[in-house]
């Protein structure tokens, strides 16, 4: 299925992050967006408020996160393509919904735009120290999509691709942006809606009678239903059988956590969404996302030019980790390294992938990003 | 001649669920009764229905109707039905919870989703206390009250739902006891055809906890004592309604007036002020 051309402003244009994220959303057929006002992330919302009345979306300004971060669940079920967008403290609260769209399978999508933290934190600066709260901060296990576009080109791209992905495996997906991403201005090229591949919803073709909610397919993935079509389902963050009814077992429950862990894990290969360049031969390898891996750029070229085989590996999904390339690299090298915008929290996926290759983490407490210089040291010294 | 020995109400019940949760002498049951009779007299298309509950014993309400249902969160049945009924308008939405889910982690919701004047139903079962979880203290119970977090009694101010309710921007407003069987259905019936943000608190006894700790009795004791306390007085000033341990419970249909709703107000602002660029949601 393509793209509905209403919501496609095919052309090029200046636009940061932000905006080209809102132009993702338009493009994937995105409907209905609840969002809270909060720096950096606001002019996605700011932008979808303007757009969404000529192409006949519904926009709300919810009076809280825990408010917008369910609103799209229900307008999810109501047939729309619904997304919620948010920063740091906003994104603490919408994670009881995040694993509640796990649980219940509902596909949407979650953007966040990373600034630093804990708490109140740098609300105009930038960081990357959400990345584990994204896969492990709502309670009990489950599994989530998160990817990390690094320029707004990918804003747009990779917002486009999470929607797919959301429908694709009826999974919330993040969008994990970081505030140099959602404030940067640059070129973005938004393809004819004939060129933009969307994946439809995967409503069940089962009659009223024979239709189970929670019946997996083959891929471990249900066929969805939608509110007022007849089928008179039943939906609940309890875990459920597959009629979509209460379970309250331990066999019920290892049934209904596995499927719903297993049908990512399962995806994990074809979900992996890399960009290598010179990683054949490289003496290191440094794996980044998002703004940071434009910054290891110049680094990586100033340790070529000492004469060192650098190669560079960048995440562009970052959730499911796609720790067998990782395990495939690691015995072929002699060190990662890895900066990113925190204290070191995707470097442990590498570790735990790379072991016993050697990796380094270049960890940087946000508000800004890596001086370059400090990436090639830490280059330099892996390869001491 | 045969005679059907089919119950009215079982048609909307999900039948293959019962028994329920629900304690005996506990009022929930009753108000799903009441409440069936009201969506079986609007003639609603039950095809078009959707139930959102929140959690708590209230909560357990959406998964015994035979409905499109949807147990949510903790509080946030109002939100997830605001996004199901702005994408699906061709939905009767109705959000049934309780008054811990709706008024306490809830109230922030439930008093925009008033001011916005959403088109939902809201019936809050209001048993003064959490069932759930044990009898805790509410933003609903009574001053004096014993609850499990108030032990030697509630000395909280508590919420009177009407006024909440009105003040906020409620079109539709009625309280009444499980005892007032006839006249709560009438309501739910009322409410459910009323465009706009319709509200229907019930005053249900809980006697596992909330009537056995302040010792009102079993739950049909309980249910005589809202009887004996009630005092019906339409169109009341919502002021003069709240509750207390003792003192007349004042039931009726408190407000019944007209105000656009969300959705009115957004297309006929989005008209006037952007015309023909102006592209009404597809659904």
């Amino acid at each position: 299925m393509h793209a509905d051309p209403a919501g496609v402003l095919t052309g090029a244009h200046f636009l940061d992050g932000d905006h080209a994220c809102c132009e993702g959303a338009l493009a994937a057929g995105c409907r209905f967006v609840a969002g809270y006002p909060i720096t950096p992330s606001t002019e996605v919302v700011e932008r979808i408020a303007l757009r969404f009345p000529e192409v006949g979306g519904t926009f709300i300004q919810m009076e809280d996160e825990l408010a917008s971060s369910i609103a799209i669940a229900g307008a999810v079920w109501g047939g729309q393509r619904a997304m919620t967008v948010t920063s740091g403290p906003g994104f603490s609260l919408m994670m009881e919904h995040i694993g509640f769209a796990a649980m219940t399978e509902t596909p949407c999508v979650f953007v966040n735009v990373q600034r630093g933290g804990p708490s109140t934190g740098l609300p105009t600066l930038p960081g990357q120290a959400d990345m584990m709260q994204a896969r492990w901060g709502s309670h009990g296990d489950y599994e989530i999509i998160a990817v990390s576009p690094n320029s707004p080109q990918e804003a747009f791209d990779l917002t486009v691709k999470a929607f797919n992905l959301a429908e694709r495996y009826r999974v919330p997906v993040l969008v994990m942006m970081d505030e140099c991403v959602g404030h940067m201005m640059e070129r973005v090229v938004i393809p004819r809606a004939e060129e933009i591949e969307i994946y439809p919803r995967r409503y069940t073709t089962a009659s009223n009678q024979d239709y189970l909610p929670y019946a997996p397919a083959e891929d471990l993935v249900p066929a969805m239903a939608r509110a007022g079509q007849g089928y008179r389902f039943h939906m609940t963050g309890l875990t459920h059988d597959e009629r979509g009814y209460p379970d309250m077992s331990a066999a019920g429950q290892a049934r209904l956590v596995r499927r719903l862990s297993e049908k990512i894990r399962r995806a994990c290969i074809p979900l992996s969404d890399i960009v290598e360049q010179d990683v054949d031969g490289a003496e290191a390898v440094v794996v980044s996302y998002g703004i940071t891996s434009r910054v290891v750029l110049p680094a990586i070229q100033s340790v070529k030019a000492r004469g060192r085989r650098v190669g560079c590996l960048r995440l562009r999904t970052v959730w499911p980790f796609p720790a067998d390339r990782i395990r495939e690299l690691a015995p072929k090298v002699r060190a990662f390294v890895v900066p990113e915008l925190n204290l070191g929290q995707m470097v442990r996926e590498v570790e735990r992938s790379a072991a016993p290759t050697r990796v380094l983490s270049v960890p940087h407490a946000g508000g800004t990003v890596h001086d370059p210089a400090v990436v090639a040291d830490a280059i330099m010294e892996a390869l001491a | 001649m045969s005679v059907s020995m089919e119950n009215p109400v079982e048609r909307y019940l999900r039948t293959d669920r019962i028994p329920h949760i629900w304690c005996p002498g506990c009022g929930i049951g009753t108000t799903v009764n009441c409440f069936t009779r009201a969506i079986d007299e609007s003639g609603i298309d039950l095809d078009k229905l959707a139930i959102v509950s929140g959690i708590g014993c209230t909560g357990r309400v959406a998964g015994y109707m035979k409905v499109d249902s949807f147990h949510t969160t903790h509080g946030r049945p109002i939100p997830f039905a605001t996004g199901l009924k702005l994408a699906e308008p061709d939905l009767k939405v109705v959000v049934y919870s309780g008054d811990g889910d709706l008024i306490a982690i809830g109230g922030n919701h439930f008093i925009h989703a008033a001011r916005r004047n959403i088109d939902l139903t809201v019936i809050c079962v209001n048993n003064l206390t959490y069932g759930m979880t044990g009898g805790q203290v509410t933003p609903t119970t009574p001053e004096g009250a014993i609850a499990s977090t108030s032990p030697y009694g509630n000395y909280e101010q508590p919420f009177n739902l009407p006024y909440l309710a009105e003040s906020s921007g409620a079109v539709y407003v009625a309280r009444w006891t499980v005892y007032h069987v006839t006249q709560l259905k009438k309501s739910m019936r009322e409410a459910l055809g009323k465009r706009g943000f319709s509200f229907v608190e019930v005053i249900s006894p809980c006697p596992t906890l909330y009537g056995r700790r302040n010792r009102l009795g079993d739950g049909l004791d309980e249910l005589k004592i809202y009887k004996q306390r009630s005092k019906i007085q339409n169109g009341a000033n919502t002021k003069d309604v709240e509750l207390g341990m003792k003192g007349p419970i004042v039931v009726g249909k408190f407000v019944d007036r007209e105000r656009p709703t969300f959705s009115d107000a957004m297309e006929a602002h989005f008209a006037r002020t952007l015309g023909e660029r102006y592209a009404r949601a597809r659904h």
